[in-house]
């Protein structure tokens, strides 16, 4: 912030909250890939029927299921059916990455959050002002992004502001609360996330779209680093003192 | 003067962190399983402790109503007595389907005062619990049945289970195997299921008796039991950690 500068704590935590989100994306594409099948509810699978389907593993069409047996002999009761082919998993490496990336992630955001909050980082750089809140400014804002503009060095935008304050306090509160939420012995202690995401499958579902938000996120949070001055972005996040 | 408090405090939070994570370290070090060596196997690690340390260790899985019951998909083997899954392939299973397992009995072994082997109708004298749960795949899809089964705890206590007994291992027929801890052996919804929706588990569902952790995901679930032995130190007793997958899927 300032005069391109920030503090070390906020590079830090930036650092390995990029790595453990790069690595979480690329391992969670890779759980995907096993069952690229979305659901809403309680639970879902091949038999019943999905919100959508990813194409995204050359496995996604349906091999089929071979015998599909009903379990009472009756024409509306239920059925398995034993899977006829093999599918692409790599979740043996994929769930363990996953799983190590998310502590890293955890641990640096909640140690953030509490820097964030304590030191009143948040209050005075994130929080928008009261003069700021007005239409027309946000309007010029959003305007001034699509055009090519000269690097503020400054305060952030009201647009960034906003931008920041959801990532920080609900996409990324989301995306970890609906990680929690599929695990089962957590749930077992607190039912209580089972509840406020509508089940396991939801959960999945909401877990993929707030990450698939963040990664939006990041697209445009790179491009808006290039665009308003590259390196002195890049030097200021990094290795300025 | 301002910066100087923040510095305090800020001090205070990072000591606080550490030592909470110190103590959950030492607390639980012993316990750890100890054939972890890699990063990743220690990140595993890492959620076991957490896992033991701040969840409630008998809390119970949500269960559902008869009407959440979904289809249920089967992966893998449908029949280890099917010669076209060679892998899998098993005379003695077969020999056993084709009496409609009336001469299965479970075996029972190791840190256990009484081994021994238990009939169908010897394990269903020793009690019953019925659920709804959850089947939580690692690969991403859930399905929903109705369970009734014998809770491992009744059947290990009346083994006689000694005070030197750490993990359980569970062996079935399909040349598959798993180990859990104590604390999810004697959780109360761990069950020997012999019954899916009412009716005897099918041959694909894992008959004559499967497994249910419903605390972990579903590839801890071991079908066609054959042999259960429980031990005083960590056996790997799946192919789990030699292939890469992790031993505890609490998560």
């Amino acid at each position: 912030m300032g005069n391109g500068q920030h503090k070390r704590w906020v590079k830090s935590a930036h650092f390995i909250i990029t790595l453990s989100f790069l690595a979480l994306t690329v391992s969670g594409y890779v759980i995907l890939m096993s069952h690229p099948r979305l659901y809403w509810g309680k639970a879902g699978n091949d038999l019943t029927p999905a919100l959508f389907e990813l194409p995204i593993s050359r496995n996604y069409h349906h091999g089929g299921w071979e015998k599909r047996i009903q379990f009472k002999h009756l024409a509306n009761s239920q059925i398995s059916a034993v899977r006829t082919y093999n599918i692409f998993n790599q979740n043996g490496w994929g769930r363990s990455t996953h799983f190590l990336a998310a502590w890293f992630l955890v641990i640096t955001g909640l140690i953030y959050l509490f820097t964030g909050i304590f030191s009143g980082y948040f209050r005075s750089n994130l929080a928008p002002q009261t003069r700021e809140l007005s239409f027309r400014l946000f309007w010029q804002d959003f305007l001034s992004h699509f055009r090519k503009q000269a690097y503020t060095g400054g305060q952030y935008g009201l647009l960034q502001k906003i931008t920041y304050l959801a990532v920080i306090f609900f996409l990324f509160p989301v995306v970890i609360l609906t990680g929690f939420t599929m695990s089962p012995a957590i749930t077992a202690s607190y039912p209580f996330l089972l509840k406020i995401f509508f089940g396991h499958q939801s959960a999945r579902t909401i877990h993929f779209f707030s990450a698939s938000a963040l990664l939006l996120f990041l697209l445009v949070h790179v491009v808006m680093v290039v665009r308003s001055g590259f390196k002195r972005n890049v030097l200021a996040i990094t290795f300025s003192s | 003067m301002k910066e100087k408090k923040r510095m305090t405090r800020r001090r205070a939070i990072f000591a606080g962190i550490t030592s909470a994570g110190a103590l959950l370290l030492s607390g639980c070090l012993k316990k750890m399983p100890p054939t972890y060596g890699n990063l990743l196997r220690m990140g595993d690690n890492l959620t076991y402790m957490a896992q033991r340390g701040l969840l409630s260790q008998r809390a119970l899985a949500m269960e559902y109503q008869k009407s959440d019951i979904t289809s249920f998909p089967v992966t893998d083997i449908g029949d280890p007595a099917d010669p076209a899954s060679k892998a899998a392939y098993s005379k003695e299973y077969q020999e056993l389907q084709r009496y409609n397992f009336k001469d299965w009995a479970l075996s029972v072994e190791g840190c256990v005062a009484k081994p021994g082997k238990y009939s169908m109708e010897e394990l269903k004298k020793l009690g019953e619990r019925t659920q709804i749960t959850r089947h939580t795949c690692e690969e991403g899809w859930s399905a929903i049945a109705e369970w009734t089964g014998v809770p491992l705890g009744t059947l290990l206590q009346h083994a006689g289970i000694l005070p030197a007994a750490r993990f359980v291992c569970i062996y079935g027929f399909d040349n598959y195997g798993e180990s859990i801890d104590m604390l999810d052996a004697f959780h109360p919804q761990t069950i020997l299921a012999h019954t899916m929706n009412g009716e005897s588990l099918p041959a694909r569902n894992g008959a004559p008796v499967r497994l249910r952790v419903e605390t972990q995901i579903g590839y801890k679930n071991v079908k066609y039991l054959q042999r259960i032995v429980v031990t005083d130190k960590f056996v790997d007793a799946g192919p789990d950690i030699s292939n890469g997958w992790s031993w505890y899927t609490g998560i």
